[in-house]
């Protein structure tokens, strides 16, 4: 009755397939590599300070907390997957935000996100998620400054001591500050401006697609941010149905309000290239630990992420909503994967066997 | 000032005094949870839990005063199952390692003097006077009165022997913790 | 033909080219041969010689035993050296039940009883040929093959759907009797057919063996029932419930049997003993086994005797070079770790492999990070990483109410893991326990139910006695009352003694 105790018997099977979690960790940091690179040349020298501020966070977040529980700490920190978290919280910070708010965001999203579930796998919210919602609730002045774009090399550029003095000195950028697209179009229907006259002074579609955009580095340029998650989708670490939904969830219906009431509701286009809408829907809502396993359930998923995002930036009080929404379905994704699990080879999806007098009835 | 300090010690006795009322009022008569655990129980009474009986140690359980894994017989999943009738976490590691036993016959020792049977709580073992005794092995709960009753000390208490149909796959180790 | 290939599956890479252009030899006769008397799934045989007996090629020397069961054979003439325990091809490294046989090297045949007209023989008859040779399912899974052309007596058979998929890695055997025995395949699939009064035959190849199947498709040309079909290649296509999908597209209710839809599936080996079986009277002694892995010399495809020691077939394939980092029985995918060189050959070892560290690409595991690729690689459609997560934790009811039984062994998703969690074997862990605990369940059961009647008789001889005391003083009372009538009430005493003796 009792299995030996002796050397345990290795167990089939005795082949694998190629990879493990740190390559998968590592391509979707390559993969954000270039809008991350992108975003700091069109920000200059204080996103630079920011982001390796926050990844030193991150990364420092990871070990202490490795080391208390007793784990490696060398193999853990090589996976990538602390790493991602800082690079992910970076790029949707203020490119200008002072030190304090990438350490503070770094340390909270490695350690209230993370480890406190127990580390890698077992976290219910994308931790850097978390880290920004919970910046962007305590700090939401500094959150919500946006620095003009100033590429490195232009004149508007901070020069390197004057970086210094922005991120670690909290010298005053009021100057050239302004609020992003979404916010400004929020704010302009406030004032009783419609969209059609509000967003051309802010947004083209351009800019939008290729980054002169006020917001974060994520937020800049969507079709980098795009082609990143395309070559994910063709390295197979992600798979369509969490983008595409998400996508979906957000063009429908800004193309069916903007089609009733054009002045009142932005276009679909502007919904797709403004804000994080392409970073969450490729890199954020993805996030394999904390969205659903099956593929309806990632539809699900992607849809409720899509639709959030709409209704938070249509009629919520904060101008963009995609932390909120993905951290509000990442609580959903237990739910999710209850009601969503793939039906069972001979069963019916209520998990009876198939009568197979009527076998094709049974099916669905 | 006064009124609260009035209103809060009013509030406090009344509270109390229905508190202590309900606790009189809706005291529950002896504990039904003996009676289903006692059902749960293997009910050979062989006394290995070091109880005399298995209603005492029903008791026993059910008053905290022993743990789930203390029958045995039972094993495993008798275990588990009153740890979730209690809502107790059991420790199972120290049942794997004692392990289910059934008693065997030495049919060399065995004088057939028929007082191994007379014990045995669930008929397990047949035989006749003078004739050698056998241990039917699937009715047998490993409870140790034979071996207690026996003359010649030809009734023993064996470890199931694994065998290909019996073994399965260990559960997998995974060493996450390399280095505590 | 239309296809409806399964849900889910892996692509590992086939490394089919070691031993596929290796035509199939006879390995070298051992001096002992080690047969067990179980081979197959069910109850083992029962041994009906002596040590010391003589033995012929092919004498019965153990007798089935039981409705499931299969007899076995001796695979030459020699001496029965040992009945006893041998260390048996399995993980555990148990000892199994052995009949060791001493080559005398004669290899001289017992009395065979072929049959030059098989076809005239009714269905009842070819299924006790196949039963009396011994013959169970080559595919590896070693149920009994008479018991299932037995099946049409409980629900009638159309389709007998013939596994040439042979989706594991490095097996080339049926592969290549498929090549070289295609006609005697065929036959044996005629015979079959006959055998479950079923109306046609598809014989599944995998679309990686071009060859086997232009050479069936020769062989059953001329053969209006019996239809050779190419499938695409994906694992795990051998199994019996996910060919049926692909090539019908219907799936077996759960808890069923594919005699169930109508379909009974047999090996392509299995046909070719089958035609050896009822044609020429020859009992199941040998099969063909692939031995490869990068860690052998010259792979190779060999006719082996069951009973053979693995090592001699290393040896013959030019031994192994450098340090295996693991001898398996079977494939890789679904394949057991050998415990030894000495084990021998049994009628399920469709190859023998010795693979090297870089081969089996062992890894130390992480967490889950719940990426699902399990989930997309099931066949079944289970969430392997939900069930593993419930087992981890003991949860073992949890892990059967999110599927844990319907699932196949597989490994797909193993093999997918990044993590490389080992999940298959917590499954197979679950599945074992939970049978250990049903088992144990109802034994306690039965136990309580006989210590409850034992308690109920003791009172019931208690009260006897007491009646029978009660009877003896009234009597007794009533003897000092009536000097002169004496009754003894010793009789009932006596009776309730005896009872208690005999119970």
């Amino acid at each position: 009755m009792k299995s030996p105790a002796a050397p345990a018997p290795v167990t089939a099977p005795h082949a694998h397939a190629p990879g493990g979690v740190g390559e998968i960790m590592w391509t979707v940091i390559l993969a954000l590599v270039p809008a991350l690179l992108f975003g700091i040349y069109m920000f200059g020298w204080p996103t630079l300070w920011l982001v390796l501020i926050t990844l030193a966070a991150t990364l420092v977040g990871e070990a202490f907390a490795l080391r208390l529980v007793g784990r490696p700490v060398g193999p853990t920190l090589g996976d990538g997957s602390a790493l991602l978290t800082g690079i992910l919280l970076a790029m949707t910070l203020p490119p200008w935000a002072p030190w304090w708010v990438g350490v503070v965001g770094g340390l909270f999203a490695i350690l209230v996100g993370k480890h406190i579930f127990g580390g890698l796998g077992n976290n219910l919210f994308n931790p850097a998620m978390l880290g920004r919602v919970m910046l962007l609730i305590a700090f939401p002045l500094q959150l919500t400054t946006w620095p003009d774009i100033a590429p490195l090399h232009s004149a508007a550029a901070p020069s390197l001591a004057e970086s210094l003095a922005i991120t670690f000195g909290g010298a005053a950028i009021d100057g050239v500050t302004g609020a992003s697209p979404l916010g400004h179009i929020k704010t302009a229907l406030t004032q009783g401006i419609g969209v059609s006259s509000s967003a051309p002074e802010v947004y083209s579609f351009i800019d939008g697609l290729f980054g002169s955009l006020r917001g974060s580095l994520g937020e800049t340029s969507a079709l980098l941010v795009l082609l990143g998650g395309l070559w994910l989708l063709y390295k197979k670490v992600i798979t369509w149905e969490i983008p595409v939904s998400m996508l979906l969830a957000v063009a429908l219906p800004a193309t069916l309000l903007h089609l009733v009431d054009a002045e009142r509701y932005a276009g679909p286009l502007f919904h797709l290239t403004t804000g994080a809408l392409m970073l969450g829907a490729f890199f954020i809502a993805t996030d394999m630990v904390t969205s659903p396993s099956s593929r309806l359930g990632q539809i699900v998923f992607g849809a409720g992420c899509g639709l959030l995002v709409f209704i938070i930036r249509t009629w919520g009080g904060f101008p963009e909503g995609v932390a909120f929404a993905v951290l509000l379905m990442n609580a959903a994704t237990p739910v999710i994967d209850h009601y969503t699990r793939p039906r069972i080879y001979g069963r019916d999806r209520q998990g009876k066997p198939l009568n197979y007098d009527s076998e094709k009835e049974g099916r669905s | 000032m006064y009124a609260a300090i009035v209103s809060l010690t009013l509030m406090g006795l009344i509270l109390g005094y229905g508190l202590a009322q309900a606790a009189r009022w809706f005291k529950v008569e002896g504990n039904p949870l003996v009676e289903e655990i006692d059902a749960m129980l293997p009910g050979s009474q062989c006394g290995q839990c070091g109880f005399p009986g298995c209603s005492p140690a029903a008791e026993a359980i059910a008053s905290g005063a022993a743990p789930v894994t203390l029958c045995p017989p039972g094993g495993k999943a008798l275990a588990e199952a009153l740890a979730a009738k209690l809502g107790v976490t059991a420790d199972l590691g120290d049942m794997e390692d004692a392990g289910p036993k059934l008693a065997v016959v030495l049919p060399e020792l065995c004088t057939g003097c028929t007082r191994c049977f007379k014990v045995c709580p669930t008929d397990a073992i047949i035989g006749a006077p003078k004739q050698l005794h056998l241990v039917i092995k699937d009715a047998c709960t490993g409870c140790g009165k034979c071996v207690e009753s026996c003359p010649s000390e030809s009734v023993v208490l064996r470890p199931i022997e694994a065998t290909l149909k019996s073994w399965y796959w260990p559960k997998p180790q995974m060493n996450l913790v390399e280095v505590v | 033909m239309k296809l409806t290939l399964f849900r889910g599956g892996v692509h590992p890479p086939g490394f089919k080219e070691q031993s596929a252009s290796q035509g199939i030899e006879n390995a070298p006769l051992p001096a002992r041969l080690y047969v067990p008397l179980q081979q197959h799934l069910g109850a083992p045989a029962q041994a009906i010689v002596r040590r010391g007996q003589q033995v012929l090629k092919g004498e019965l020397i153990g007798r089935a035993s039981g409705p499931i069961s299969a007899a076995v054979h001796a695979p030459t003439s020699g001496t029965v050296v040992a009945i006893g325990k041998h260390t048996a091809p399995h993980p555990s490294g148990l000892p199994i039940e052995t009949v060791v046989i001493e080559a005398d090297g004669n290899d001289t045949w017992c009395e065979l009883h072929p049959c030059d007209t098989p076809f005239d023989l009714d269905p009842d008859a070819i299924a006790a040929k196949v039963g009396e040779a011994g013959i169970v399912g080559l595919g590896g899974a070693t149920f009994p093959s008479a018991v299932k052309l037995k099946l049409k007596n409980r629900n009638p058979i159309h389709t007998l759907i013939i596994n040439g998929g042979e989706c594991e890695p490095y097996l080339t055997c049926d592969d290549r009797l498929m090549r070289e025995e295609s006609v005697a395949i065929v036959e044996g699939v005629r015979l079959m057919l006959r055998a479950l009064e079923a109306q046609r035959a598809l014989v599944v190849i995998e679309d990686n063996k071009p060859e086997a199947f232009a050479a069936m498709h020769a062989a059953a040309e001329a053969v209006s029932e019996v239809e050779v079909v190419q499938v695409p290649s994906l694992y795990p296509m051998g199994s019996e419930k996910q060919m049926i999908e692909t090539v019908l597209g219907q799936e077996v209710p759960a808890g069923g049997m594919s005699s169930d839809l109508g379909v009974v599936v047999h090996n392509v080996g299995t046909a070719f003993a089958v035609h050896r079986a009822v044609r020429f009277g020859e009992p199941l002694i040998e099969r063909i086994t692939t031995v490869a892995g990068s860690a052998i010399v010259k792979p190779r495809n060999l006719r082996v005797r069951l009973g053979t020691p693995v090592e001699a077939l290393f040896a013959y394939c030019g031994g192994i070079k450098g340090e295996p980092a693991r001898l398996l029985m079977g494939g890789p995918m679904m394949g057991q770790v050998l415990p030894n060189m000495q084990v021998p050959v049994v009628k399920g070892s469709s190859g023998i492999l010795a693979l090297t560290a870089q081969e089996v690409n062992e890894q130390s595991t992480a967490n889950c990070i719940r990426c699902s690729r399990c989930v997309r690689a099931c066949p079944v459609g289970l969430v392997p990483l939900e069930m593993a997560g419930r087992i981890r934790v003991g949860d073992f009811k949890g892990a059967e109410a999110w599927g844990l039984r319907d699932c196949l062994s597989c490994a797909s998703c193993s093999y997918v893991c990044p993590a490389h969690i080992p999940l298959v074997q917590f499954f197979n862990h679950a599945k074992g326990e939970l049978t250990a605990r049903a088992q144990a369940d109802h034994k306690a059961k039965e136990t309580r139910r006989l210590a409850e009647a034992r308690s109920e008789r003791m009172e019931r001889i208690k009260a006897e006695k007491a009646a029978a005391a009660a009877a003896r003083k009234a009597a007794r009372a009533k003897k000092a009352a009536e000097e002169e009538s004496a009754a003894p009430a010793g009789d009932s005493e006596t009776s309730t003694e005896q009872k208690e003796t005999s119970a």
